[in-house]
């Protein structure tokens, strides 16, 4: 299966086998598919046993930092007598990304159980599933999915008939990306404003409510118990270029491309021959601009850069930019990219949480510039300013909000300056006379 | 409204009509009374701490009144041992919760990058047409709608994604804004 | 109250480089701190030794050899062998981006603005700031919101460092301030109807380090540039919160704290901010007075200690003092009435009491008058209706004590009434001899708190006319009586009541310096 298409043969589905199927959604469902085997063999095994199946396996996060995660993991010492919390970071919020939605939407208890044997490897017995407010259809999903596990015995007090106690609770956001930064979560699911906190102390020794804490991602949670039931070699050899990046991984589509949605691959995949072959190349006489391939934080590459991209952690290093969520946002030869970046900024400037002074003031003050630009009443200092306050705004903040506003303004006016020039120049937007015209 | 409102980058969504809705504590009835306090104590065995309730208790009182109103944010406050000012410190951070009443179907297009390549700003302008609005954060004159552009709704395949009260609809068009409209009571 | 670092037990100490100079310090210190120890401030907006770490504004950035990253150092811990450069040019350009952004939105209204003088902004633009501003966009606009109590709050200066919610959350325990709206839109918030007016909420403004949190009390009275600043002990309760008095042409203006980790941090409550007035009066007794038939003549200080020696010499001295005396001055009171067999007693008005919950022990206590600690251990006795029955015998000193709601006459009918004091109200028109004292603000001496802490006071302003020092009014009559009490100082007058009394001994202003001594004995 596959949604909103059905799967490209090239693709690998693992975790969007069953997207599109409305019976998986169901516990029954979900059982006649086999879930909920990984769960009941991980509840009898050591905690220990299963980090290290999961660090065998080289999966690594998927909501943008690519973290290994046994390691991280591993982190959490179970029985230090402290209460253990896992976080599921279900906020999707990065512009360009919407693949933990799909997870949620129609697999709901593929994630139920990665929370229960992530909960149960850490040392929890609580587990968050923190899902954006305007995720309204995967929140009620989520909460139906748990509901009927907890019916069936599969979480609560006696999880599974093992006596060990995991609780899983759907937890709705109200409306900030910066949620989705952890720490920020962890705040906000307390009652808080949603601030980043300041690191040290990570969320291992200090997190949710003050307690040993790890947080994971939809996509990581839900790639646990295939890696549980198939073993870790299985995973470890879903490669198809370096080591170090290893099993599927959901890519989101979107902007001007002619099939935007989620495809499975394996990674170290040809990114241009992902763009061209699955993704079916660009809209009917329009040629591919720029990309963004990991989510709008990442640096935008060219058309030349992406083509030679193998698409894994090392691979979009490679090309200059990151994997990130595995949000790509195409933009085709119809679009400025003077407005685009504008557009981009002016996110960063509405998102940010306003503790930091450079994030703050600078992602507003960078979109004000980026508009006075675009509207054709910029000055050649004003390319030089944004680079500085660019430089300004990266690497001196609690959080990287800030340098996620920097990163395309920067990435942006290096490689398509013209168009930037040409717009202070003739003292107007050279696309928007062409397109008008 | 205040001059504070109107600054900054993005003007929050306001009744067209504040003066009507400002309520004032005084006249508050309360929320968790019934269904809704027992929905509460619920949401308070889930977490270690009173606070981590806060969340969950806004959405509880928005469900109820349309917005949340500064004497929902006291009674909440009151609940949940914490300072008025607190509990609006939070609300006025998350930018769901409403702080002034909205039209009956409350209306967001994303026009961020990836939907905005895609036509959503039509999308915006379609809305604001049909319904009357004419401007963004605007209730239209029969309090039926308001509509706001809103960021990354996390649907960007299906440009352009737009929520109605808690429905989500995908891939809306110019096109078929008078026919989503027309489904609306 | 926390015991002072130096009696804390012996901690594990990090050596680190601070701008090429070592530096121990104990482990967990931030590098702020640390750097301070070595002379360097580094600068900084929401850090406040007295709150929460914040880490916000960014401003503290230094660079740490070998760390990927420029570091918050007052978020950042002290690692041994640390080698930490606060003006490397990295540094200097990170702080000087930071003072740009901060300055975007500001107003530049330095000019009308109180903080002008005495401002972080304008202290560290001046200092590490660029000279232009590159904004060519029009600044965001706010406009001005009374917060209640003494506060008001000038948003478009803000620069959102939260020290005052972090104040009123932490310490006043009374969160009524938060961070509203989020970005840039950000501004501090209060919710309708919940004003300022925690007893110790005017600490904002003093924390607040930009123009943007301004006492209604002193607004647009004077400028920073232009007063006098003493070290000082509040007055008016038990506390013994140390303040600055700040003066303008001989007239109090403003009260502030002072830090003094042991007493009141870096804290002091609004009724004792703003309870000052008084230190203003006009009504002052400037001259010494003598009774010549039934009205009071000015005279010379000598007529005049020669008169009140004259009554008082052997008779039974009775003395109702007022308990804002010092302990000097109180000391040579207690001589005075126990070589006559006689007795003192102080009276006081009480007040609610109102605690700082976030500092363990500070608190505007119910004894509204400094040293009524100092009273009780110079053998003062409480009572607020004196019942004394004075006969011919006896004598009345009454010092600086205007016995509001007491009625002279039920004292009975001593021989006769000496004033010492610094007005002259209805009642003492009776007195046989009036010698005017400057107030605690017009001289120096010690106060003895609560908790028994000695702590020292200086002179903030000229008494008028020919009002003198109390200890020295005091010592000049005593010499007559036939004490060896020649003080030309207060410190004098402090060393002879050391050596005197049991509580202060072994104490000199020497040993008191600034932050005080306790008493033998302790807190009660």
């Amino acid at each position: 299966m596959g949604y909103p298409h059905k799967s490209h043969p090239r693709e690998t589905p693992i975790l969007s086998k069953h997207f599109g199927d409305a019976d998986a959604r169901t516990l029954s469902g979900w059982r006649q598919r086999g879930g909920y085997r990984a769960l009941e063999q991980a509840l009898g095994t050591q905690p220990a046993d299963i980090v290290n199946v999961v660090k065998e396996s080289g999966l690594r996060g998927r909501g943008g930092a690519g973290f290994p995660t046994g390691m991280k993991w591993s982190f959490m010492k179970p029985g230090d007598g402290k209460p253990h919390y896992l976080c599921c970071n279900a906020d999707e919020s990065e512009p360009g990304t919407f693949k933990d939605r799909e997870i949620m939407r129609w697999t709901p208890h593929a994630l139920v159980e990665g929370c229960a044997i992530g909960a149960h490897a850490i040392g929890a017995e609580t587990a968050y599933i923190y899902i954006r407010g305007e995720f309204t259809e995967p929140i009620r999903v989520m909460e139906q999915a748990v509901r009927e596990a907890y019916a069936e015995g599969i979480l609560g007090r006696n999880a599974m008939g093992t006596g060990k106690r995991v609780d899983v609770h759907v937890h709705r956001g109200a409306g900030a990306y910066i949620c989705g930064e952890e720490t920020a979560l962890m705040n906000s699911l307390e009652g808080r404003r949603g601030n980043p906190r300041i690191k040290p102390p990570f969320p291992a020794v200090a997190g949710l409510f003050g307690q040993p804490t790890t947080i994971n991602n939809v996509e990581t949670l839900a790639a646990v118990p295939h890696i549980l039931t198939n073993g870790a070699a299985w995973y470890k050899a879903m490669s198809l270029s370096s080591p170090k990046s290893t099993g599927s991984k959901l890519f989101s589509v979107c902007g001007n491309i002619r099939k935007p949605g989620n495809y499975e691959i394996t990674m170290g995949f040809p990114f241009k021959e992902f763009l061209y072959d699955l993704c079916g190349g660009p809209l009917p006489g329009r040629k591919f601009k720029a990309i963004i391939p990991g989510g709008s934080s990442v640096p935008i590459q060219t058309l030349e850069e992406a083509e030679a991209t193998l698409m894994d952690y090392e691979g979009f290093v490679a090309q200059g930019t990151m994997l990130g969520s595995g949000g790509v946002i195409v933009f085709d030869d119809s679009q400025c990219m003077v407005k685009q970046i504008a557009r981009l900024a002016r996110f960063y400037a509405h998102e940010s949480c306003a503790q930091c002074t450079q994030c703050r003031e600078g992602t507003a003050w960078t979109t004000r510039i980026l508009e006075r630009i675009e509207h054709g009443e910029g000055t050649m200092e004003d390319l030089d300013t944004l680079l500085e306050i660019g430089d300004n705004m990266t690497g001196k903040t609690i959080c990287v909000l800030s340098d996620s506003c920097a990163t395309p303004v920067a990435s942006g006016i290096k490689k398509w300056r013209h168009e930037f020039e040409a717009h202070i120049k003739q003292k107007r937007c050279p696309m928007r006379t062409a397109v008008a015209a | 409204m205040s001059a504070r409102e109107e600054g900054g980058l993005h003007a929050p969504a306001h009744a067209s009509h504040s003066s009507a809705g400002h309520g004032h504590p005084a006249e508050h009835t309360p929320i968790f009374v019934g269904e809704n306090r027992k929905k509460l104590d619920e949401l308070l065995t889930r977490y270690p701490s009173k606070m981590a309730a806060l969340l969950p208790a806004l959405w509880i009182a928005q469900d109820a009144q349309g917005w949340v109103s500064e004497g929902a944010m006291a009674e909440i406050a009151g609940l949940l041992d914490l300072t008025p000012a607190y509990v609006k410190g939070v609300v006025t951070f998350y930018t769901m919760y409403h702080q002034h009443p909205v039209g009956r179907h409350f209306i967001q297009v994303c026009t961020t990058s990836p939907c905005g390549v895609c036509g959503a700003e039509d999308v915006a302008r379609a809305f604001l047409k049909h319904t009357g609005c004419g401007e963004l954060g605007v209730t239209s004159p029969d309090g039926k709608y308001t509509v706001i552009e809103v960021e990354c709704l996390g649907a960007c395949g299906f440009a352009t994604p737009i929520m109605i009260n808690d429905d989500f609809i995908e891939s809306v068009t110019p096109e078929r804004v008078p026919e989503i409209l027309g489904t609306l009571k | 109250m926390t015991a002072p670092a130096t009696t804390a037990p012996a901690t594990k100490m990090v050596t680190l480089t601070i701008e090429g100079r070592q530096v121990s310090v104990p482990e967990g210190t931030s590098i702020l701190e640390a750097a301070k120890h070595a002379g360097i401030l580094v600068p900084h907006y929401c850090y406040h030794p007295g709150l929460p770490v914040a880490g916000v504004c960014r401003m503290c950035l230094v660079e740490v050899e070998k760390a990927p990253k420029l570091a918050p150092s007052c978020a950042t811990a002290v690692g041994e062998g640390q080698v930490v450069h606060v003006y490397s040019e990295k540094a200097l350009e990170a702080r000087k981006g930071v003072l740009e952004l901060l300055l975007i939105n500001h107003p530049l209204d330095c000019p009308i603005c109180d903080q002008a003088g005495e401002c972080e902004l304008q202290d560290y633009t001046y200092m590490e700031g660029r000279p232009d501003s590159r904004l060519r966009d029009p600044k965001r606009f706010n406009p001005v919101e009374d917060f209640g109590g003494d506060v008001m709050y000038v948003t478009n200066r803000c620069i959102l460092c939260t020290r005052c919610v972090r104040f009123m959350d932490t310490m006043a325990q009374d969160a009524v301030l938060n961070v509203s709206e989020r970005g840039d839109r950000a501004v501090i918030g209060k919710f309708e109807g919940h004003d300022l007016t925690h007893p110790w909420a005017g600490n904002v403004i003093d924390l607040c380090p930009v123009g943007a949190l301004l006492s209604k009390d002193s607004l647009n009275k004077v400028r920073a540039w232009e007063v006098d600043r003493t070290a000082s002990i509040c007055p008016n309760c038990t506390q013994g919160c140390n303040m600055i008095v700040e003066t303008r042409d001989n007239v109090v203006v403003r009260l502030r704290p002072r830090a003094n980790e042991a007493v009141n941090r870096f804290f002091m409550c609004d009724y004792g901010r703003l309870n000052y007035r008084w230190l203003n009066r006009p009504d002052r007794v400037e001259q010494p007075l003598v009774r010549r038939g039934d009205a009071l003549a000015i005279a010379d200080w000598e007529t005049a200690l020669d008169a009140a020696a004259a009554v008082l010499k052997g008779a039974k001295v009775r003395v109702l003092a007022s308990p804002v005396l010092s302990n000097e001055t109180l000391g040579l009171l207690a001589r005075l009435f126990r070589k006559s067999g006689g007795s003192g007693v102080f009276r006081v008005a009480k007040g609610e009491v109102a605690p700082l919950p976030g500092v363990p022990g500070l608190a505007r206590r119910e004894d509204l008058a400094a040293n009524v600690r100092g009273a009780e251990l110079l053998g003062f006795t409480r009572s607020d209706t004196p019942v004394w029955n004075l006969g011919a015998d006896d004598v009345l000193v009454v010092a600086d004590e205007e016995l509001a709601g007491l009625d002279v006459s039920t004292l009975g009918r001593p021989k006769a009434i000496v004033v010492i004091g610094t007005t002259l109200p209805a009642w003492a028109r009776g007195a046989a001899v009036v010698l005017p004292i400057g107030s605690f603000a017009e001289e120096e001496g010690t106060f003895t708190n609560v908790d028994g802490r000695v702590q020292r006071f200086m002179q903030a302003k000229a008494a008028p006319g020919n009002a003198r020092p109390s200890f020295a009014v005091l010592s000049d009559l005593l010499a007559r009586l036939g004490e060896s009490t020649n003080f030309f100082l207060a410190s004098e007058a402090f060393a002879a009541l050391a050596a005197a009394e049991a509580p202060f001994s072994g104490m000199s202003y020497d040993t008191l310096g600034l932050k005080g001594a306790v008493v033998a004995g302790g807190a009660r």
